[in-house]
């Protein structure tokens, strides 16, 4: 049924060590490019711009620059919405006091900011493994939003300690619909997760492995500890921080440091681990799985209640909501652990072997 | 794999029949939230209004028109606030107005409402500029302002040293959720202080505020006259209860209205005995729609509330009251627009910006004393930010004043200034209200 | 200076109120290599059933074996759904598996109680002990000081379960070594449902103390934050780190709350103690009474 990888032959190494080496993956992502950039702005509707698609692909920016740092160079962190924060409100503070300055260099202004901010957190990591790493990026997750909330000035003295999103105009035009709104993110998200994929399956990405399977036998072999691992907090503060500013911009408008709270930083590891940990491909189904999931279930007791006799009243509902949530978690857990990526690729292993499995 | 197959199909199918027929009703959606740490609040508010729509729906609606809505849960989460708007906005002929009864899902709404140009009211909470209606045009805080609230706290605790002018040279600690939500106030809170001569101090309490021992060891250092107690969820009981160990008098703490119900002091225990704090509604099933709500939906079984024993409940009357002002409002529209008519979310904006409710029309509304006259008008959208202060007596809130405001002048200049800087960040140019009918 | 020591006295016992959630974190890091994100949530879980209990008409004493019963029998679920099917898998998804079990017990309490906000009254006044504050002029709560007792009796009480029992010295087996355990014949998955068990009872003490002082809500799960940097501080599998870990932190977050908050904005207490463990990991990578890890190639 689908294709094989087999049968195709490189002449050079340059050809060997290609993004997407094989030719029907290269077709299959410019038509998944493509349907999003034509598609899908032909048949969606406001609602799935403003409430889904763009929240979809904001998180999911997030959860690449997440899974760079836990999933390619294995450093547990639960401060991400908090590197998201320093993104939006750096950039907000670009934008109001420096006049004139594009949009997207304020976005990625804000990003190097948050990148800054992501090596002095990191540090601790040279010293620092696993759960206990976890734990003290909360105290990053703590102190940036404390931080936040307590100086006035990153919010330019705002009353009410929020800050208000200027519009985005880059060249004169104003994206203030939805689907510029979603064609502005799209094309940010798409370019960063290419340079995701291409810098993980490079030199760089080799190296973050190799510290994430084994820091001290990576040092043995010559590869920096301190350097590489710094790198990867900053490369992955970096894409949470301009998803933090396009979370601001392009989503809620004004917002509170409280936004990016834990249960942020929370949402965004969910969409690592059960995207799948240490593929880029799997942030972007985590992100779906965690955006999607609420709503789907909210929409289904809803509809239950209203057209079949079974009268939920609304906070057993909402309970309801919960419980599956964890359950789906758990099952997804025990059936692949591995998360939906890697069933991604058995689906596809088993599609091959389709209609003739032995 | 089969399982996951089969929950899909079942999610997509699910998506495919929500979408319901539309009708020629009045559509309100209802962003709630029933679960999380603040649910009691949302179940509360939430199952008042519905009950008092219900009641409206029940007496033939608004001259004729019923009232239909659709709940979805927000969690208090601001995203998912935001994703519950954009996805009820359009159902049932299109949302008439909105409330999300959540700061932080208000602040993701405010740039919104004005493009899909539906009202939202942030019924005594949200930004305290947005009373100025020439900048918020869709926008409406009924009732109070967080900032005419503390105003009215002073008032309260000027008249309780005995009338104007008494406050001078005391102090007040002013303890808050180091939030957006509890430094809104501090700007008006210090204006009021510089202008009366008291002295503010300020200590923040780290959210959620599960242990408060050193903020409580600090007011017991400092020793001020009176604390004024800006909490929301657990602080609040664990404040009233961390003042009773550190010996702080419970009379001389008054808190905020989200500072103020039921759920806020019942924890605490005795510790929460003789303490104050401000409302704009009052509690009780006294009043005849509560009555009316009580014998013609709860006795029939049509209460939304799954406790009967919180009809009356702080939360649930000022639900009520948010009920009551919203059809008001719809009420007035129709009055200009056509009676019997679907308004649009428009003329509902009008309706929000003209509600005159007297003494007389309350009383007529079965609500004599639950809460103050409101008048909205174009620069005015708030209309009353008169607050009532009551005090637990360890059974149920009494009251201890009439609804009473603060230094108005001086919070509508805050208001007016902090108006003008947000629409110069914005861009936006102020309506002239002169030229408004 | 009167002032200083009941700031001090003040901190380090609600360090004890911290220390009674992280014991439930180690138990369970301990015996199975699983951190439990979940314990918060049955922090909440216990105290709510408990009040529901009582509710239905059970009285102090016949409510507690009750809720007893009802954790333990959890516990058992919960390895046989939730941690055999992934025995053997990487922490972290371990670690997210009870994240989703966080979830599930905490739409399952409250469908099953409601979500209505409780107070709980466990008839320990919390007030000032009268003849302390008469002659030193400190204010010491009577609740917080039994609170201490409780927790020094429960830690006691472990650490001779650990010590004298068979089925402790299996438990401390199966720490140091899975695989070792298994092949001299000690029966993990009995085990690991005992320990989740005893982290329920911990859960209950807990949710007793907790809710008794901050009303019995949704917003218990909270506790777990303040547990967490005791954690770190502590070492994630020592019982008597979790003590010490909790002393350390209370008192020193209000310390600096009291001291340095004034002059920086205050609200420090939330960051604190992380940036404060954070520097002490720094210096002990495995907190100040973890098990020294030794990495080699």
């Amino acid at each position: 049924m689908l294709y094989r990888e087999a049968g195709q032959f490189k002449t050079s190494y340059l050809a060997d060590s290609a993004i997407f080496p094989i030719r029907q993956d290269r077709i299959g992502i410019a038509l998944i490019l493509a349907i999003a950039f034509v598609g899908v702005p032909l048949v969606a509707t406001p609602y799935f711009f403003s409430a889904i698609l763009i929240p979809f692909l904001i998180l999911s920016l997030a959860a690449i620059g997440l899974n760079i740092l836990t999933g390619y160079a294995g450093q547990l962190s639960l401060g991400s919405a908090a590197f998201m924060a320093v993104g939006a409100f750096a950039s907000f503070n670009f934008i109001a006091r420096i006049p004139g300055i594009p949009m997207l260099v304020a976005f990625a202004a804000g990003g190097l900011v948050a990148a800054a901010v992501g090596i002095v957190f990191g540090l601790p990591s040279l010293r620092i493994r696993g759960f206990y790493l976890a734990v003290a990026t909360l105290a990053a997750q703590f102190f940036i939003i404390w931080f936040l909330t307590k100086v006035p000035w990153v919010t330019n003295y705002n009353a009410s300690g929020v800050i208000t999103a200027q519009p985005i105009v880059i060249l004169g035009y104003r994206f203030d619909s939805p689907p510029a709104k979603y064609l502005l993110v799209l094309s940010i998200v798409a370019l960063m997760a290419l340079a995701a994929k291409n810098m993980t399956r490079g030199n760089l990405g080799r190296k973050w492995m190799a510290i994430r399977d084994m820091d001290v036998a990576a040092e043995v072999i010559g590869i920096p500890q301190m350097r590489t691992k710094l790198l990867a907090f900053a490369v992955s503060s970096f894409y949470c921080g301009v998803a933090g500013a396009l979370f601001a911009y392009a989503y809620l408008g004004t917002v509170e440091p409280e936004a990016y709270n834990l249960d942020l930083s929370f949402r965004i590891l969910f969409m690592v681990i059960i995207g799948g940990v240490g593929t880029i491909l799997g942030s972007f189904l985590g992100s779906a799985f965690i955006v999607l999931t609420p709503i789907v279930l909210n929409t289904t007791v809803t509809w239950l209640d209203a057209h079949t006799p079974v009268h939920i009243p609304a906070s057993a509902g909402s309970n309801l909501e919960v419980v599956v949530f964890g359950v789906l978690i758990i099952a997804f857990l025990i059936l692949e652990p591995h998360g939906l990526a890697r069933l991604w690729s058995i689906g596809k292993e088993k599609l091959r072997l389709w209609p003739f499995p032995h | 794999m089969k399982l996951i197959k089969t929950l899909l199909l079942g999610a997509v199918a699910a998506c495919a029949l929500a979408t319901t027929p539309s009708y020629a009703q009045q559509f309100i959606p209802i962003l709630s939230y029933r679960i999380g740490p603040y649910a009691a609040g949302g179940s509360g508010y939430f199952g008042g209004a519905i009950d008092y729509f219900n009641l409206v729906n029940s007496q033939g609606g608004i001259n004729g028109v019923k009232l239909v809505w659709e709940e979805c849960e927000t969690e208090y989460n601001a995203a998912r606030g935001v994703e519950c708007y954009e996805r009820l906005k359009t159902r049932n002929g299109g949302a008439s107005t909105v409330d999300p009864l959540s700061t932080g899902i208000a602040y993701g709404l405010i740039d919104r409402v004005a493009q899909d140009k539906i009202p939202m009211t942030t019924f005594g909470y949200g930004l305290g500029a947005s009373a100025d209606g020439n900048v918020f045009r869709w926008v409406f805080p009924l009732g109070t302002t967080y900032w005419d609230q503390v105003a009215a706290m002073v008032a309260y605790l000027e008249q309780k040293e005995g009338g104007a002018g008494k406050l001078k040279g005391k102090k007040i600690a002013y303890m808050y959720h180091d939030s957006a939500y509890g430094k809104e106030p501090i700007g008006t809170l210090d204006a009021l202080a510089a202008k009366n001569g008291f002295e503010v101090i300020k200590i923040p309490i780290t959210p959620p505020g599960t242990t408060q021992e050193s903020q409580w060891l600090q007011v017991r250092q400092q020793k001020p006259d009176y604390v004024i107690l800006w909490g929301f969820g657990v602080m609040n009981p664990v404040a009233l209860k961390t003042a009773a160990k550190t010996g702080f008098p419970r009379e001389k703490i008054v808190g905020v209205w989200w500072a103020g119900s039921e759920e806020d002091v019942i924890p605490a225990g005795t510790a929460a005995k003789g303490y104050v704090s401000a409302a704009f509604s009052a509690p009780g099933t006294s009043f005849p729609v509560m009555q009316d709500i009580k014998t013609k939906l709860y006795a029939n079984g049509k209460g939304n509330l799954e406790d009967p024993a919180r009809i009356g409940s702080i939360y649930h009357t000022r639900g009520v009251v948010y009920g009551i002002l919203i059809t008001e409002a719809i009420r007035k529209a129709q009055d200009k627009f056509g009676k019997g008519k679907v308004m649009t979310p428009e003329q509902v904006r009008w309706g929000l910006e003209h509600i005159d409710l007297t003494d007389a029309r309350i009383k007529e509304l079965g609500a004599a004393g639950m809460f103050p006259p409101v008048k909205t008008s174009c620069s005015d959208h708030e209309g009353s930010g008169m607050v009532k202060f009551q005090v637990w007596d360890g059974n149920a809130f009494k009251p201890v004043t009439g609804f009473m405001a603060g230094d108005r002048a001086l919070v509508r200049k805050l208001v007016e200034e902090s108006a003008a800087k947000y629409a110069a960040d914005k861009k936006i140019t102020p309506v002239d209200c002169s030229k408004e009918n | 200076m009167s002032f200083f020591f009941e700031v001090l006295i003040g901190g380090l016992l609600s360090g004890v109120m911290y220390s009674l959630v992280a014991l439930g974190f180690v138990l369970i890091y301990k015996a199975s290599g699983v951190f439990n994100f979940a314990q918060g949530t049955m922090v909440f879980f216990a105290a709510l059933t408990f009040v529901g209990f009582t509710e239905l008409g059970l009285s102090f004493w016949a409510a507690l074996p009750a809720t007893l019963a009802a954790m333990v029998v959890l516990g058992l679920v919960i390895e046989r759904g939730v941690l055999r099917p992934l025995v053997n898998q990487p922490q972290i998804s371990l670690f997210m598996a009870t994240i989703g079990l966080a979830f599930l017990l905490e739409g399952l309490s409250q469908l099953l109680w409601g979500s209505e906000v409780r107070g709980l009254d466990i008839g320990i006044p919390d007030e000032p002990i009268a003849w302390i504050s008469d002659r030193f002029g400190l204010n010491i709560s009577r609740f917080d000081l039994s609170a201490a007792l409780i927790a020094a009796v429960l830690v006691i009480a472990l650490a001779l379960f650990f010590s004298r029992t068979r089925i402790g010295r299996a438990l401390r087996a199966v720490a140091d070594d899975h695989q070792a355990a298994l092949a001299v014949g000690i029966p993990l998955q009995q085990i690991w449902a005992i320990v989740w068990g005893v982290a329920g009872a911990v859960a209950l003490v807990a949710g007793l103390l907790w809710g008794a002082r901050n009303g019995v809500q949704y917003a218990l799960t909270f506790v777990a934050l303040k547990a967490l940097p005791v954690l770190m501080l502590g070492g994630l599998e020592s019982i008597p780190g979790a003590i010490v870990g909790g002393l350390i932190v209370g008192a020193s977050e209000k310390l600096a709350e009291v001291y340095i908050g004034p002059y920086v904005g205050g609200g420090i207490e939330g960051w604190f103690p992380y940036v404060l463990a954070l520097v002490v990991l720094l210096f002990r990578p495995e907190g100040l009474f973890g098990e020294k890890i030794i990495r080699r190639v």
